[in-house]
């Protein structure tokens, strides 16, 4: 950890932190029920990974990261919009948003 | 500013920084008083009445009776509010304005930092002023503070897709997203004697930042979600003492810093004739930002309110379509200025 | 300094991607997770992108969670109720299952990987022309198909949302107002 006093954060740091931030979004999915919160966790996942992409686009000094960050911000606004309107739709239907108790068609 | 307190350099950078940003929020603090008297003053006489005039002269101490009043006030909060977020939201209210006064020049020196991207940092920070309604409206636990709360969180968001788009003229005659680029590329004349200010060379796009800035501002003829008479004071309802007074305050410092960014953008920033470069812009730029203050003043007493209907009509129907035109005719115009089009 | 800030960001952005899978309360949940997208701008900005910080404050913290907040609170959802044995046998196999793609993450780390090439903007050119011309150029030049379909994938999501949002049995096909 001699880099806290050097001034130059090195790469593995960012993906430590990014690691991090994927796993706790993955628990998330699994722990919760409620859907909207899981859909926040994958929002933290696509984060994460925001987030290791632009820490090697600065290590490997090339903006094609950036750009593909841009992307990846876009796409994920269009998935929420229709993800929360699916969200809105299933609660109208069943009144209801956690995801276990979505079960009619279980056998 | 080369002192560097004996410290590292990026140490003494960062303590400057502070000490500029501290006496940019303590002029503003400084101002809020002036506003209150002037919104008082300017109400009355617009209604043929005098408006304050009974303590002290003219009723310039009007605005310390205000706070008294409201520092005395009994501080409610509702049994059943969420203690955090009831706690947060007034603070949301307030600080992303002073985060914009940092990137705006007020001089020909005089900016706090000088970000390449300074322009997307005011909108930034008008995308996070939207949370301090929508968490009050929320977090008050009554039925009139959420809906004044989502409509007005409903209008802010479609009226920054029009701010954003009306600026976007102004950035392609520039080619910067830097405000203190945009605002040195106003410099000189046209035809010898008008100024070379953004607001004759994009008239639409003035007119739709001056309207969205109302909205945004949540300011008459916008102010439907915060309507006294209708709909019992909207998102900040469950708000007494200081904590309204914490909304009050972040009202006043959003005009006061959307201005300064309209007269960046459009009204030469710290340009003007006569007066020697160094105080002289600094004065210049203080006093567009008072014209548009009151200009603000003027609207909310002049103007019937609009219906949240008419208003969403009008952000999306017209002006959207406006500044896409608007942003359409000026990109042509700079590719032909430029010769891009053979 | 810089690793100062970074180490601020580091605990502000896992602390908040903690609580946004602890609490209870959705609207909680949500307002730590803007947390985590503001620190996230701050990564960025440490790693010489000004212009993804401000997208990204601008379009993750600015719009999209203004939306999740709008849905939470039109659908009127107060705190979780997960009492009950199986679901606390659900979060003990989740925490378990995360513990061990934790340690699985770790061992892949220690070992040895190589970086991809290098490209051709060094920090001083980004630095000279600004990171949203560089962007500008990399994205209307080579990546311009990328940018259209990207727009088309919008206006897809925004039809999508709008139909997926009216109601049955309405001729008109116009949904209340909030």
């Amino acid at each position: 950890m001699s880099w806290l006093t050097q001034g130059q954060v090195p790469l593995e740091a960012y993906l430590v932190v990014s690691g991090l931030l994927f796993l706790i979004g993955v628990v998330g999915v699994l722990v919760r029920r409620n859907a909207i919160v899981i859909f926040m966790c994958i929002e933290l996942m696509l984060n994460a990974a925001n987030l290791a992409i632009v820490a090697f686009a600065d290590q490997l000094q090339q903006t094609d990261g950036q750009v593909f960050v841009f992307f990846v911000m876009a796409v994920a606004a269009a998935e929420v919009g229709i993800g929360l309107a699916l969200i809105v739709n299933v609660f109208r239907a069943r009144q209801t948003v956690y995801v276990d108790e979505v079960n009619l068609l279980k056998g | 500013m080369d002192w560097t307190f004996g410290l590292p350099p990026e140490w003494s950078w960062l303590v400057w920084t502070l000490i500029k940003t501290l006496v940019l929020i303590g002029g503003v603090l400084g101002v809020l008083p002036i506003m209150i008297w002037g919104e008082r003053k300017v109400a009355g006489h617009v209604q043929f009445r005098p408006g304050p005039n009974r303590v002290g002269p003219f009723g310039l101490l009007q605005p310390l009776a205000d706070v008294l009043k409201l520092v005395f006030k009994e501080d409610v909060m509702p049994h059943s509010a969420n203690r955090v977020l009831f706690f947060l939201a007034p603070v949301l209210a307030l600080v992303p304005a002073f985060v914009v006064l940092t990137v705006i020049p007020i001089g020909p020196q005089f900016v706090v930092t000088d970000v390449n991207v300074g322009l997307l940092v005011f909108f930034a920070m008008s995308s996070l002023g939207v949370y301090a309604i929508t968490l009050a409206g929320w977090a008050g636990n009554n039925k009139y503070g959420l809906m004044g709360g989502l409509r007005s969180s409903a209008q802010m968001i479609s009226y920054e897709l029009a701010m954003g788009l009306s600026v976007i003229g102004v950035i392609l005659l520039t080619g910067s997203l830097s405000l203190v680029d945009i605002v040195k590329a106003q410099d000189g004349r046209i035809l010898g004697f008008l100024p070379r200010w953004f607001v004759f060379y994009q008239p639409v796009g003035f007119l739709a930042f001056v309207v969205t800035m109302l909205a945004e501002t949540n300011r008459a003829p916008f102010d439907l979600p915060e309507a006294e008479g209708e709909l019992v004071a909207g998102y900040h309802v469950e708000y007494s003492s200081m904590k309204f007074a914490a909304f009050f305050m972040g009202e006043y410092a959003n005009m006061i810093a959307i201005s300064c960014v309209c007269t960046a953008l459009f009204l030469g920033g710290w340009h003007g004739p006569w007066l020697p470069p160094v105080w002289g812009g600094i004065v210049w730029f203080v006093l567009k930002v008072s014209i548009l203050q009151v200009f603000f003043l003027f609207v909310r007493w002049t103007l019937p309110r609009l219906r949240y209907d008419q208003l969403m009509n009008l952000g999306w129907k017209v002006l959207l379509p406006l500044t896409l035109a608007n942003a359409l005719v000026t990109a042509v115009a700079v590719a032909l200025r430029e010769g891009w089009l053979r | 300094m810089t690793p100062i800030f970074f180490l601020l960001f580091a605990v502000m952005a896992v602390v908040s991607a903690l609580m946004v899978v602890l609490q209870k309360s959705p609207v909680t949940s949500a307002v730590y997770l803007v947390l985590v997208f503001l620190s996230l701008g701050g990564f960025f900005v440490l790693l010489h992108a000004p212009f993804l910080a401000a997208v990204q404050v601008v379009v993750y913290a600015g719009a999209i969670m203004v939306l999740f907040l709008f849905v939470i609170m039109l659908l009127n959802l107060q705190r979780d109720v997960d009492d009950g044995l199986h679901h606390a046998a659900r979060r003990v196999f989740g925490w378990a299952l995360g513990i061990l793609l934790a340690a699985q993450a770790f061992l892949l780390l220690r070992g040895s990987w190589a970086l991809g090439p290098r490209g051709k903007e060094p920090a001083a050119l980004v630095h000279a022309q600004g990171n949203t011309q560089v962007i500008g150029v990399r994205l209307f030049g080579d990546y311009l198909w990328p940018f259209e379909i990207t727009s088309l994938v919008l206006l897809v999501a925004v039809v999508g949302a709008i139909v997926l949002s009216l109601r049955r049995g309405r001729s008109t096909g116009v949904e209340d107002a909030p």
